[in-house]
């Protein structure tokens, strides 16, 4: 079963961060991600821009609006993701609490939906 | 001969729990069907026992008939799906359930019951969804009993049930013991469930008490199942001297007013004995595993209070050093509290007024009734009745279940008049 690790921090965290810590943290997110490729449980994963570079776009009564910023202002951000395959949720748990965020932002597990294909 | 009735009510309570958990597993995880085929059983049982005679091994008759029913399941659900052969969807039931000639008892599984436990405690659930599956799964109560018991509609348990069994299956929650290197942590996730059941159960947080299911029952078979099925961990032998040692007083805590009755005050007469003895027991089973966590200090607090013949051979000395080590251990303003009541049991009660005045400044229990009851309760003993007139009317405003507040008022009355 697919499992998206949705990795979320408040950015200003990571603003904060030195060279020099900034550089262990993605040393961490490449042996992390290193092991999972190893394990066979890696599928795809990527950081993603700042919120700062985001916009949201919606369309209402057939027109569209665009605006500034990510669809909602929350304390923590989607920063990026890894796309894992797991045997059950427990694997899943399992490796999002290795991911380095999850010491200091959070990590949301969320399950692909499986779509059984039609009979015929 | 007893009858049938009363013999399947009885297996109900006892079996409907390892059934279903045998079955959840046999039918791959499926919480609901499950939980229909064991009700088939139940149904075909109620129906065929009075005119056939009860069976030898009763449990042994409601596994097999369930078994039979999870057969028929997948033979109906393959024929649906053109994806599954029959013969395999028949097989697979079958293989993951061996059947037993008829009349034999059928053995204990108690790893699907362990499975059962830790997945319905899974802490991707939410509390109130853990103590719903709890209840539902493994006491075997129904919707109904469980939502009375929680003073929520029938609809909205009902709900919440459907709700973790989707998530449950959307997950994919897996349907096994954790693996060895996480086992402690979720066993600790299943105590916090377990005891969210006793306290909700003992303390009945609002409304009166009569209506409620006793959930302290409920907890104190769930705390038996998983300390047979967990021997070697400490904090579950901890947990149920706890929960042992509490309820022990049951008879004890209400008069026939149905006020509330302290420690203080408790006719120790009324103490089930036999249920101090087992939770003494217990308590120097969790002692010698190595226990040394929360729940083992508050059992020692139990067993100290246990332990005094009268109130005033309460060894209180040890008691308010036991709740400095749980307020190291569990910090939070509920223990503060106890502490400072110990202290000034052991030291006088204008050492415990100092604390419960820091605990006052710091706000964190702006809401509680019970900060202002103690306080009350000290500034009586000290004399200062104006005073503890205005705290007991402030505990009163604060106040919400019938018995404390029958218990404060005539604590009120008797300060006043005095």
């Amino acid at each position: 079963m697919k499992y998206m690790l949705l990795i979320y921090e408040n950015e200003k965290v990571e603003e904060a961060l030195s060279e020099a810590e900034l550089q262990q943290v993605m040393t961490e997110h490449f042996t992390f991600a290193e092991a999972i490729q190893k394990s066979g449980n890696f599928i795809s994963g990527e950081e993603l821009a700042p919120t700062a570079a985001s916009t949201t776009v919606r369309i209402r009564d057939g027109k569209r609006l665009t605006t500034d910023g990510p669809f909602a202002e929350t304390r923590e951000q989607l920063g990026g993701f890894y796309l894992v395959e797991a045997r059950d949720l427990d694997e899943a748990i399992g490796m999002a609490s290795r991911i380095p965020t999850a010491r200091t932002g959070s990590i949301e597990v969320r399950p692909i939906r499986e779509y059984i294909p039609p009979q015929d | 001969m007893a009858d049938p009735a009363s013999i399947l009510e009885r297996a109900h309570r006892e079996d409907y729990g390892r059934i279903v958990a045998t079955l959840i597993r046999v039918l791959g995880g499926d919480f609901a069907a499950a939980e229909e085929v064991v009700q088939e059983a139940f149904t075909a049982a109620l129906a065929q026992w009075p005119r056939e005679g009860v069976p030898r091994e009763p449990s042994a008759w409601l596994m097999r008939a369930a078994r039979n029913k999870a057969v028929d399941r997948a033979r109906r659900s393959a024929r649906l799906d053109a994806r599954v052969s029959e013969l395999e969807a028949v097989a697979r039931v079958e293989q993951a359930l061996a059947p037993l000639p008829d009349g034999d008892a059928w053995p204990a599984a108690p790893d699907d019951s362990l499975r059962l436990l830790f997945t319905c405690c899974h802490p991707a659930l939410s509390g109130e969804a853990q103590v719903a599956l709890a209840l539902r799964c493994l006491c075997g109560l129904t919707t109904e009993e469980i939502a009375r018991a929680f003073l929520v509609s029938p609809a909205t348990l009902a709900q919440r049930l459907v709700r973790a069994q989707r998530k449950i299956r959307a997950a994919r929650i897996p349907y096994v013991v954790p693996e060895p290197e996480a086992l402690a942590e979720r066993t600790q996730g299943v105590l916090h469930t377990l005891y969210l059941v006793f306290s909700e159960g003992y303390a009945a947080t609002e409304g009166p008490a009569l209506l409620r299911v006793d959930l302290c029952e409920e907890a104190l078979r769930l705390v038996r199942l998983a300390r047979s099925l967990l021997p070697e961990a400490p904090e579950v032998a901890s947990l149920r001297a706890l929960m042992l040692l509490h309820h022990s007083r049951r008879r004890a805590r209400f008069a026939e007013d149905g006020g509330l009755v302290l420690l203080d005050r408790q006719d120790r007469a009324l103490w089930d004995r036999e249920q101090v003895a087992e939770g003494l027991a217990e308590l120097e089973a969790a002692l010698a595993l190595g226990a040394r966590g929360a729940y083992t200090v508050q059992a020692a607090i139990a067993a100290l209070h246990a332990q005094a013949p009268r109130a005033e051979d309460t060894d209180w000395a040890q008691i308010a050093a036991l709740y400095g080590r749980l307020s190291v251990l569990t910090p939070g303003p509920v223990v503060a509290l106890n502490q400072a009541a110990a202290v000034a049991m052991a030291r006088g009660p204008e050492h415990g007024l100092a604390l419960v005045d820091d605990l006052e400044a710091s706000g964190r229990l702006a809401d509680y009734h019970l900060l202002p009851a103690a306080r009350a309760d000290l500034l009586r003993r000290l004399g200062r009745r104006a005073e503890a007139v205005a705290a007991y009317r402030r505990a009163l405003a604060l106040v919400r279940t019938e018995p404390e507040r029958r218990f404060l008022e005539a604590r009120l009355r008797e300060v006043s008049e005095a």
